[in-house]
């Protein structure tokens, strides 16, 4: 490489690695900000706001979904298995929600530490299995069990 | 220390030699891009098995991974290319970072489309202002932004510049869009697919997946070079070379 094309390479180097700490650094300071929910834990160490609208996310607890009859309203704990909340919501619910899956819920917390949602979001995980597998790891699971 | 590239790299660098070689190697990347895309789609739409959870919804994956995935590679090699067109002059980088942006921009909307189809069933919602979802829509602005550029100037050199620095600002955004879901609480789940790991499917669902993944790039290869094929007759149109093409035509 000739000099001045060296020279060109350096300029473009620092401006690729320069734009890059500037957002790096910028991206830091607003973690707080870009993250969609707080963790269960988070809400309960009380990192997160109260009293404002804020989104929570976990684990649906097994067995303790439970429907108000006559009404759309459920009731439902969420963990990241150190801590739990639990959450109110009027509406429906997403296809994916089952108990064991990952959803956010968006909403308040309220004065009885009861988290009443009116958004209610199924988080994916990036796992695929074909319902075959998934039902022969159930039984083995059950087999153990 | 003057170290000098490879004689492929100076070859490139000619349009004459560059649009011959590109004609060589188009129908090629043509027949593989068919075959690919063929292939994976009635191998994904019809024969891969469904989700335990999702059902046929998942199906989409083989669109939506296959775009997303070369959206940012398209990304990189437009800035790649203009780093190579400011730093040795050479017209034909340009021409190809020119090409990259409107498909790039095209193949960014097609991931953002699917992804909200597949999300509305799924997560319960279209969009969701979470990182993945907004640095990837980022991603679509800066294509629209790099065109928009491109086409501002009436200057051909002027205008190769300023596109080129601009995409290579933007390329900061490419590491963000891969690692929004690891760094931040996102409603996107982490990459399904990834080079170093094992895929989180059965082979029955992936191997469809890579197929398609592979048709996208081929397709992708075939559209760079018809359209950086078109450029280059443009830009060269008063040598006798390129008088000699259309003549043959």
């Amino acid at each position: 490489m000739t000099p001045k094309r060296k020279k060109r390479l350096t300029i473009i180097l620092a401006l690729v690695f320069g734009t890059a700490l500037i957002v790096g650094l910028v991206m830091y300071a607003l973690t707080e900000n870009i993250n969609l929910f707080y963790s269960t834990s988070q809400i309960a160490k009380g990192e997160a706001p109260v009293g404002a609208r804020i989104r929570a996310g976990g684990m649906v607890v097994d067995d303790s979904v439970k429907r108000i009859p006559d009404s759309l309203k459920v009731q439902f704990a969420i963990t990241d298995f150190e801590h739990q909340v639990v959450v109110e919501f009027t509406g429906i619910l997403p296809d994916l929600f089952r108990e064991g899956q990952g959803i956010i819920a968006q909403g308040k917390m309220d004065a009885q530490g009861v988290f009443q949602a009116d958004e209610v979001l199924a988080k994916h995980d990036e796992n695929y299995m074909p319902p075959e597998i998934a039902e022969s790891m159930k039984k083995k699971q059950e087999a153990m069990q | 220390m003057k170290k000098k590239m490879p004689r492929w790299f100076y070859q490139l660098a000619s349009p004459k030699w560059f649009y011959e070689f590109t004609s060589a190697l188009l129908p090629w990347f043509s027949a593989a891009a068919i075959l690919l895309l063929v292939t994976g789609t009635i191998w994904g739409l019809v024969f891969a098995p469904a989700d335990y959870q999702q059902g046929n919804s998942f199906r989409i994956i083989y669109i939506h991974v296959p775009a997303s995935i070369l959206a940012q590679s398209c990304y990189v090699m437009m800035a790649v290319a203009g780093a190579i067109g400011l730093i040795w002059k050479m017209k034909i980088a340009h021409v190809v970072a020119g090409a990259c942006a409107p498909i790039g921009a095209s193949i960014a909307v097609m991931s953002l489309a699917t992804g909200a189809i597949w999300g509305k069933p799924t997560w319960g919602a279209w969009w969701v202002w979470d990182a993945r979802l907004t640095s990837m829509l980022v991603l679509l602005f800066l294509y629209i932004g790099v065109i928009a550029l491109n086409s501002a100037f009436e200057n051909k050199a002027s205008a190769d510049k300023a596109t080129a620095i601009l995409s290579l600002v933007g390329l900061v955004n490419i590491p963000i869009i891969k690692y929004s879901v690891e760094w931040w609480n996102t409603l996107h789940q982490p990459a399904t697919f990834t080079v170093t790991a094992k895929p989180a499917m059965p082979p029955e669902m992936w191997l469809p997946l890579l197929v398609m993944v592979l048709g996208f790039y081929c397709f992708f290869a075939v559209i760079l070079m018809s359209r950086a094929r078109v450029e280059v007759l443009q830009r060269e149109k008063r040598t006798d070379w390129v008088k000699k093409v259309i003549q043959n035509y």
